[in-house]
């Protein structure tokens, strides 16, 4: 690298030797956006094959290779990079420090990401599958055994999904270590633990569910690796391993899976909802006490995904109270986050358009959550479109809106221009019309009996209509998002200038430049509450007199 | 009162479902609705479900309305003082009722859910019930009456129950290669089959009909195709059902011949049927597929003595028809690709004549 480093352009330059935290995380949302376009490409030919029945525009192979790279990126390479990029820019700007713990590390974490990016998707070159050269993955993202064996998974596709998981898990460890350091260790004067933003609070919980469930999936990685090379014997039932056990291990990682994705949602809705309502969050201390609990929790409810293996009825008795259990302290959230906007005065501007419409969605998906729980209806619906509808709703509904309600929140502080209202007024209608007519059918094709994952279905069995809307609402989604991709491109050149605090906010980030220095604050600030920029605007009536 | 909710929220399910307008209409119910059980276990399962679904519209119709109500209200209007609302930091009673709540109705969920398990999972069967083995192949069914010593594949015939003849069905399911997962939902909820594991689930069905199922869990190339279909016969249809698998007329070719005359009339085709056996014993086909009381026993592919007592062929993916047949024996690969029978490369006039001598086997 050492010659090239002067041919290369200025840029590119920067961007390949930067540690700096605000860099590090545009890097991870643009690549996230791209991995999202590519995922979403896919879910479109899906969809597109599933419009009517017998089509023929995809054929089996290709369809289960699609759904197994959509769900796998969508996951890994589009939910991970953007929670984990929010987090970075903006964890150390609002405990207000200059960087995070390590940098150098964080540097380490983007860069095995795009690794493992690049792994997953060099498949469709090297990963000659059972018919030839250049297919990828198609054992779904959960890569059940023993379809993962040698004997059902001929050549190398499996592995590289198995290798680019593995390294997907080491960026992200690093990453949560970094940011469990950072907020512990550099927070600012002043910024006790009861006075850190609650996004802050989350993404730490965020850190510490990583640490405990990435292990179990590279664990089972590594396993799974050498039964297909060293002739190990976990999983491969065919010499008497165990088809159960990699599904124990995939779902102990899994399920904290979904709240390591669902948390950070729950992250920035907490930050937007209070700024344009006016009013604190209501309910500081138990909606940080929530958030810990369902983090708890969700370590133990793994088996809920396995209610159809043939568990006992004690097990899936436990497993279906533990799930519900944890509707108690998520419901407490949603009360909360509807407490705050109690009383207030709602600026319906386009960050928290997003954020109540991820309150209506998220709250169907918890409804559907808890049908699930209840382990009778999860024996008939376990693998039905109505999951696919249940965990869209959870991850379009809820984490993407979330995500959406951010880019329109911060996207001011990053570049330092608002992003266009008209093209995301748009962008809001479009994208709700067009995923509510794609998702919600699906509950009632997977109450009508469609399993899923099927590349294609006979044409008499009711379920035509719900996949042709399913189809259609595609459409309007994809819209959307082009507007949304053109909205980004557009405003950073002709966007309106956004200033310091565009949105009249009250954490840190906003106290400083937009977008932010090389080292955010000249002067590290000093903070007495929850909302030290409250305080500043209202001497009169601070915050702290209040906690 | 649960009464009340039940019809209302069927009501409403059924509007839902109303595009269909097979539902429950004809003999097959091509639509295998979840929430149009037609046995003991997937109506215990669609009570606790009704039960759950009215609880969490109750909880839905409630937090909406606080949502709605709160954005309507509290937006602000252009007429606004610029002055910030008053600042309320919580309440700890608000908090608390909306924790209590919760906590009980997750109480009350548990409670009815442990109970429906119980009901299903923990069901003593008689002794001498009914027992179908069925075995997941990628991607058919292998289905077997152990007490009968029939077998056949994709298909399952049972038969109905009545409070006078209580009739339950075991149904014991294993693998042969991948995980597979049992599911006709009018009948029971979905199970795995699991390698080296022997699951069991059961059902019993009160009504007559053809139900339809299939493999629900993702088992490769052709898991779409993966169809299953239940036959609940009366008693004594059941019966005679057994009686012609067993084997009375199977693989004998003159009686074979005496049974399709009806159909093929001519000397010609008994010839022909003739020539196609000699083609099916002296290729391939029999190292993987059997017919009773023949030299072919193979057991990869789907047992083929009864072959034409089936309604579809390559597990649901197509009809039973000559047509479809000849175009099966010509090249599985078009109508079911990534299936793991090979083109064995036969003439069109080789082809024609096993597809005489399969019709054959009655
Ligand atoms: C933007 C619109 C999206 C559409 C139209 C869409 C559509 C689909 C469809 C049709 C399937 C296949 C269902 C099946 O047969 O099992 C699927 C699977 C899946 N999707 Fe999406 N999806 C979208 C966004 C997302 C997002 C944002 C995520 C997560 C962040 C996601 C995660 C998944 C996962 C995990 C699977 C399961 C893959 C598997 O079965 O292995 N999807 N999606
Ligand atoms: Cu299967």
């Amino acid at each position: 690298m050492g010659a090239g480093r002067k041919a290369l352009p200025g840029l590119v330059q920067e961007l390949v030797y930067t540690v700096d935290h605000k860099k590090l995380g545009m890097m991870y949302l643009g690549s996230g956006l791209v991995f999202f376009m590519l995922a979403g490409i896919m879910a479109v030919a899906i969809r597109v094959q599933l419009a009517v029945p017998n089509n023929h525009f995809l054929n089996p192979s290709a369809f289960n290779q699609f759904f197994t790279m959509h769900g796998t990126t969508m996951v890994f390479l589009v939910g991970m990079p953007l929670i984990l990029g929010l987090a970075n820019y903006l964890v150390p700007i609002m405990i207000g420090t200059r960087d995070m713990a390590f940098p150098r590390l964080n540097a380490f974490g983007f860069w095995i990401f795009l690794f493992s990016g690049f792994l997953l998707y060099f498949s469709y070159l090297g990963g000659s599958g059972v018919y030839g050269i250049g297919s990828a993955p198609d054992v779904g993202w959960f890569a059940y055994s023993p379809l993962t064996a040698k004997a059902f998974s001929k050549g190398h596709s499996t592995d590289y999904w198995t290798l680019s998981l593995l390294a997907g898990g080491i960026g992200s460890i690093a990453t949560a270590i970094n940011l469990i350091a950072t907020i512990f260790c550099l927070r600012c004067r002043g910024m006790t633990l009861n006075r850190m933003p609650l996004f802050v609070w989350l993404n730490a919980v965020v850190a510490f569910l990583i640490i405990l469930a990435m292990p179990p999936l590279s664990a089972c990685q590594i396993m799974l690796c050498l039964d297909r090379y060293l002739g190990a014997k976990f999983f491969d039932t065919q010499a008497g391993g165990s088809a159960i056990l990699w599904q124990h291990f995939f779902w102990i990682f899994g399920h904290p899976e979904v709240y390591i994705l669902i948390l950070p949602a729950f992250a920035i809705i907490s930050e937007v909802i209070p700024v344009f309502s006016r009013k604190p969050i209501f309910g500081y201390p138990i909606m940080v006490m929530a958030s810990v609990m369902i983090a708890f929790i969700s370590l133990g409810v793994w088996a809920h995904h396995m209610f159809t293996v043939g568990m006992s009825s004690v097990s899936n008795t436990f497993f279906s109270a533990s799930t519900f259990v944890i509707a108690v302290p998520t419901g407490i959230k949603i009360f909360n986050w509807i407490g705050t906007m109690y009383g207030g005065k709602l600026r319906m501007e386009l960050p928290l358009l997003f954020s109540i419409a991820f309150l209506f969605q998220f709250l169907i998906a918890g409804l559907t959550g808890v049908m699930l729980a209840t382990t009778p209806f999860d024996w008939q619906l376990n693998d039905s479109y109505f999951v696919v509808a249940h965990f869209h709703y959870v991850l379009v509904g809820g984490l993407l809106f979330s995500i959406f309600a951010a880019f329109y929140y911060w996207y001011p502080k990053m570049i330092g221009r608002m992003l266009d209202g008209a093209m995301g007024r748009w962008h809001f209608w479009l994208f709700l019309v067009g995923f509510h007519l794609t998702f919600f059918p699906q509950h009632i094709m997977g109450i009508l009996g469609m399993p899923r994952r099927i590349y294609s279905y006979p044409a008499d069995r009711g379920w035509e209509i719900g996949n042709l809307l399913s189809s259609i609402g595609v459409i309007f989604q994809a819209t959307g998002i082009l507007i949304f991709l053109i909205n980004l491109l557009y405003s950073y050149y002709r966007g309106r200038r956004a200033g310091d605090d565009p949105w009249d906010a009250w954490t840190l980030e906003w106290a400083t430049t937009s977008p932010p220095a090389e080292y955010n604050f000249e002067k590290l600030p000093e903070v007495h509450s929850a909302r030290p920029l409250w305080d500043l605007k209202h001497p009169d009536e601070p915050d702290w007199k209040h906690n | 009162m649960f009464c009340k909710c039940r019809v209302v929220l069927t009501a409403l399910l059924l509007t839902w479902t109303l595009w269909i307008p097979r539902l429950a209409m004809s003999e097959v119910n091509t639509v295998p609705s979840s929430f149009h059980p037609c046995s003991v276990p997937a109506r215990a399962i669609y009570e606790l479900s009704v039960l759950v679904l009215a609880i969490c519209s109750g909880i839905f119709v409630v937090v909406t309305a606080m949502l709605l109500f709160v954005v309507v209200r509290y937006r602000r209007r252009p007429t606004d003082s610029a002055q910030e609302p008053p600042q309320i930091y919580g309440s700890s009673q608000i908090e608390l009722a909306w924790t209590v709540v919760p906590i009980i109705i997750t109480l009350v969920l548990i409670l009815v859910t442990a109970r429906t398990i119980g009901e299903i999972q923990n069901k003593n069967l008689p002794e001498d019930a009914l027992m179908v083995e069925v075995i997941g192949h990628q991607w058919w069914w292998e289905v077997g009456y152990p007490q009968y010593g029939v077998r056949t594949a994709n298909e399952i015939h049972v038969p109905v129950s009545s409070s006078a003849h209580p009739a339950p069905t075991r149904i014991i399911l294993k693998s042969a290669d991948v995980l597979h997962s049992f599911w006709v939902p009018q009948l029971a909820g979905k199970m795995q089959l699991v390698p080296n594991k022997i699951n069991m689930t059961w059902i019993e069905p009160l009504q007559t009909g053809v139900y339809l199922g299939s493999c629900a869990q993702y088992c490769g190339a052709q898991h779409a195709f993966m169809l299953l279909r239940v036959i609940v016969h009366t008693p004594e249809g059941f019966q005679r059902w057994v009686a012609s698998q067993k084997g009375l007329f199977a693989g004998s070719l003159a009686t074979a011949a005496a049974t399709t005359s009806r159909r093929v009339s001519s000397k010609n085709s008994t010839d022909l049927a003739a020539n196609g056996r000699k083609t099916f014993f002296s290729t391939a086909c029999v190292s993987c597929h059997r017919i009773d009381g023949t030299t072919a026993q193979g057991t990869f592919g789907p047992d083929l003595t009864h072959l034409m007592s089936r309604h579809t062929i390559g597990a649901g993916v197509a009809k039973n028809t000559h047509q479809n047949l000849a175009t099966w024996v010509r090249d599985p690969q078009l109508l079911k690709p990534g299936c793991f029978m090979p083109d064995m490369h036969l003439t069109p006039s080789q082809i024609h004549e096993v597809v005489t001598y399969l019709e054959t086997l009655q």
